[in-house]
């Protein structure tokens, strides 16, 4: 009995504490906590809102475009998925290959897609762009005597309304073959294909010849919904001719009673006197490059739906057969301009310590009413225009420009002998530099304005000259600001744009405005992805090297 | 204003310290110090004592040399030290946030400044551990500034002032941070200290117990000048002016004007009508108006305890404040509200009761005539 006693009090002790109406201490301390913490998060929503809006999601949806290679397998789908069985141990692909890309480039020349997937396999092979171009007009004609020969053969072939009761039969009708087109459009065009259409394909015709029916679902919703006409009143593309007489090589009509059993009966028949349509033999004639072996080496290397290529790009390899290699010497570039935005990025942030420190240092040291004033002739240049600051540089340095005739007017330099100061490396160091200055004076001076004079004055009384004073008790304890200012101005520099586009010239630019190219002019996002990750990488490593270095705590902004 | 009184230190010709007619001003229009005189002996420990922004610690930084003295002569050992630059004075300095470098260990700090004056490394070594034990902070040589109490810092920061041995140390409001308990620890300690090792200390503090328990003499400041530079016990018991009898400890004046003077004994008319005789301090003739002075505990309320020629007055008890060690007593007299009498909580002290009338009484020299 006591021994119960004795274990139930222990159970009672060691058991949650309870608050005065009972319920465990902790649960109600967490609620009283709630309204507290959803205020709290209530006044950070706004901003929390506009950082995943504004900085998360952009800089997520960059490393994913970096990787992202979907376009391949959205326009010429079918394509794509007969060369992933494909070894590339052949010159060339099996020849279901170039039906496949016959029936995915004419959806996609409908669709005017196809030039777009051209410009992005150009960035891999020069002469894509155009191959890809003249292949969407030039399918038209691929398979042109059998259409002839059907036509001849019975008008009915010519009729809208009997392809679109043979297509929609009597029966039961086939949704998934719908869904799977609508699936395919709606890939290939980057819109929704959704909709009542007026037709769906019938199940019995979609067993008896599924090329056609397929293509045919394709032309119905193109038809609809992108062109807004009535299925039943257009006849169909050429494309849906072709299937129609590829797949009548192999259908078994014998069991067909359906509508149009009696016309494809005859047009089987027909179609039997023909050579069946070869279409590499039809690609050929298009364009040679079709059976060029390294096109179909890219579209295979391009196919799969994530890529390295961008990466491989950017850092100045490139995707061949046996794997990735580096470029030929010649075309190396960014390998150069990351090194080269590194090393002006440092030698800006340098530059920048060495004209801010003392002028920080005067600003921490002045009474009020001085150290107000040449606070706001720091803070100055934030109320002009960059551009009319790094214009302003321009003029400043150019070969006819005030630095070069003063100094030829000094006779320091010879009028034929005037400096280049603009357009290269030292053009872009001095104007980032006086761009960046305020970004390491006001860290610098938040800090140094916290360090008590008393400091000095005590090491002076200790006996310390004023250098020693300076550089043992001052100079420690100013680094924090230094480093604040160092992090902050080595940041924007490394990916600073204006000012290299504007003075830079060829040899003065950085990353960042090979980065804008990518963007605006040659219209390669993922190539700027990959090279925008990677320079956000190398600002992470930087970051983390400078912390476990220096240590984050180590900086402050006062 | 100060007139007579002995400013200058009777050896002065072998002062250690010397102010000779030191003026100071930042702005060019106004003087923080007018015409500062003062001399040390060496191994003297001297205290300026004033309320906040009277000067003291502008005189502590022309003797360090942090600022210049617009007019007048500083002198080190008989020399002029105007124009020698604050490091080669070789004066130790306490601050009043301790100023420890927080980038270095206690024994870094302690060794920097032997470390400029190019000791080696096993000589410095030992001083810093000798001036560290002096401190009781021996074991803390391997910390930072930042990891020690407030008490431990103004420890580190007083072994740090004395490790190269200076003849002269100078603190500004070093134990202003500190709680009660502590800074009278510390008060304790700074002096013995300073005794032991024979410095010569000039301290600054608006605390008056402080000056008053630390200090050979007490110069007190206000305006930008002394006021009375004396012993503490003459401070107190003698205060030259007005101001320091108000400044140092409790007092309780009644306006008048002088009616009549022989010498050293006044007799005064206060502004109610009573005469009250009284000890010419800074008085100079009949008919000039006077504060009187007279200290709480110099107040009996037994007047027959006196003699025959104390002075007694009518008081009514308006407070009678129980503080256990003594009463402190709040009576209006001569129509002031605020005389304050202080008695012993002895058996045989008789508690009073608000309200009730009674006579009062001190003896004329504890009554001393100051200017008004
Ligand atoms: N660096 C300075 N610049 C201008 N005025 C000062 C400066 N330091 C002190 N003062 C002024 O001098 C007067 C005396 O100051 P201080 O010597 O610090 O007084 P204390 O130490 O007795 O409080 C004050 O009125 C103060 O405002
Ligand atoms: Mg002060």
């Amino acid at each position: 009995m006591s021994a119960t006693a004795s274990d139930q009090s222990d159970a009672a002790d060691s058991g949650p504490v309870l608050a005065a109406d009972g319920t465990p201490l902790k649960k109600s301390l967490n609620r009283a906590l709630r309204a507290q913490k959803l205020r709290a998060l209530a006044l950070i929503a706004p901003l929390l809102i506009f950082v995943l809006m504004a900085f998360i999601a952009p800089i997520g949806d960059m490393l994913f475009r970096s990787v992202e290679n979907r376009i391949v397998s959205n326009t010429i789908p079918m394509t794509a998925r007969v060369l992933e069985d494909w070894d590339g141990e052949s010159d060339l692909p099996p020849p279901a290959t170039f039906e496949a890309l016959y029936y995915d480039l004419f959806l996609a020349a409908e669709a005017r897609r196809h030039t777009r997937l051209g410009t992005r396999l150009n960035y891999e092979q020069t002469g894509l762009s155009s191959l890809f171009r003249s292949s969407g007009r030039g399918v038209d004609d691929v398979g042109e005597d059998q259409r002839d020969l059907l036509e001849d053969l019975d008008p009915q072939w010519e009729e809208a309304g009997f392809w679109h009761g043979l297509m929609q039969g009597n029966g039961d009708s086939d949704r998934a073959l719908l869904l799977d087109q609508r699936a395919r459009l709606a890939a290939l065009a980057g819109e929704s294909f959704q909709g009542d259409i007026g037709f769906t394909p019938g199940e019995d015709i979609v067993a008896l010849l599924p090329q056609t029916a397929r293509e045919y679902t394709a032309f119905a919703l193109f038809t609809v919904i992108e062109d807004e006409d009535v299925v039943a009143e257009e006849e169909p593309w050429e494309s849906v001719y072709t299937a129609l007489v590829q797949d009548l090589r192999t259908a078994d009509l014998s069991l067909y009673s359906g509508p149009g059993a009696a016309e494809l009966t005859r047009a089987q028949a027909a179609l039997a006197e023909l050579p069946p349509i070869d279409f590499a033999a039809a690609f050929e004639q298009i364009d040679e490059d079709w059976i060029a072996p390294p096109v179909w080496d890219t579209i295979k290397m391009y196919s799969p739906d994530y890529t390295t290529g961008y990466f491989l790009n950017a850092v100045d390899m490139q995707k061949t057969t046996d794997g990735p290699e580096m470029r030929p010497e010649g075309e190396r570039i960014y390998a150069t301009l990351f090194k080269r935005t590194l090393f002006m990025s440092l030698m800006i942030t340098f530059s920048c310590i060495l004209l801010a420190y003392p002028v920080a240092f005067l600003l921490s040291n002045l009474p009020m009413r001085s150290a107000n004033m040449l606070m706001i002739l720091v803070l100055l240049p934030f109320w002009t225009s960059l551009l009319v600051r790094t214009s302003a540089w321009k003029i400043m340095l150019q070969q006819q420009g005030v630095i070069n005739d003063v100094l030829v007017w000094l006779g320091l330099v010879g009028d034929d002998a005037r400096l280049v100061m603009i357009n290269n490396q030292l053009g872009t160091i001095i104007a980032m530099t006086h761009i960046l200055l305020p970004f390491m004076i006001l860290p610098m001076y938040s800090v140094m304005s916290t360090i008590p004079e008393s400091y000095t004055r005590a090491a002076k009384s200790l006996g310390a000259t004023n250098w020693t004073a300076f550089w043992r008790v001052y100079f420690p304890q100013s680094v924090p600001g230094i480093g604040a200012g160092s992090i902050l101005v080595f940041i924007l520099a490394i990916g600073y744009y204006i000012t290299p586009e504007i003075v830079g010239g060829t040899t003065g630019t950085f990353i960042s405005n090979r980065i804008a190219y990518h963007i605006s002019s040659s219209l390669n996002w993922g190539l700027a992805a990959a090279l925008g990750s990677i320079l956000f990488a190398v600002v992470l490593v930087l970051y983390w090297a400078y912390d476990r270095i220096v240590g984050i705590d180590n900086v402050k902004l006062g | 204003m100060n007139g007579e009184y002995r400013l200058a230190y009777d050896g002065g010709e072998d002062a250690f310290v010397a102010f000779e007619h030191v003026q100071k001003s930042y702005d060019g229009e106004t003087l923080v110090v007018k015409d500062l005189n003062l001399t040390m002996p060496k191994g003297e420990f001297l205290t300026m004592l004033g309320p906040s922004g009277s000067g003291k610690t502008t005189c502590l930084m022309m003797l360090a040399g942090f600022e210049t003295a617009t007019h007048g002569e500083i002198k080190l050992g008989g020399v002029s030290i105007n124009n020698i630059p604050p490091h080669k004075r070789g004066i130790g300095m306490v601050f009043q946030n301790y100023a420890l470098f927080p980038h270095m260990t206690i024994a870094e700090n302690l060794a920097f400044p032997l470390e400029v004056r190019k000791l080696g490394k096993a000589e410095r070594e030992q001083k810093v551990r000798r001036a560290l034990d002096m401190v009781q902070m021996g074991e803390f040589g391997s910390r930072r500034p930042a990891q020690l109490s407030g008490g431990q810092q103004q420890r580190v920061a007083l072994a740090r002032a004395l490790v190269f041995e200076p003849e002269l140390v100078l603190m500004d409001e070093p134990l202003g941070a500190l709680d009660k308990q502590l800074r009278e620890h510390m008060q304790f300690e700074i002096t013995n200290l300073a005794h032991d090792l024979g410095i010569t200390t000039v301290y600054v503090t608006h605390d008056q117990t402080e000056a008053l328990t630390m200090s050979d003499r007490v110069a007190v400041f206000n305006d930008g000048r002394i006021q009375q530079l004396a012993p503490p016990d003459e401070l107190y018991e003698a205060p030259g002016n007005s101001f320091v009898a108000q400044f140092i400890g409790e007092n309780n004046t009644l306006a008048g004007r002088i009616k009549s003077m022989r010498g050293e004994d006044v007799t005064v008319e206060l502004d109610t009508g009573e005469i009250v005789a009284a000890k010419a301090v800074n008085v100079t003739g009949a008919g000039e108006r006077t504060l009187v002075s007279i200290r709480p505990e110099r107040v009996e309320i037994d007047t027959e305890k006196l003699g025959p020629d104390a002075q007694t007055i009518r008081a009514e008890v308006l407070e009678f404040i129980y503080m256990g060690d003594i009463f402190r007593t709040r009576l209006r007299v001569a129509g002031r509200d605020d005389f304050i009498i202080k008695t012993r909580n002895s058996p045989d002290q008789r508690r009073l009761k608000k309200g009730e009338v009674i006579s009062i009484g001190w003896l004329p020299r504890d009554c001393r005539a100051l200017d008004a």
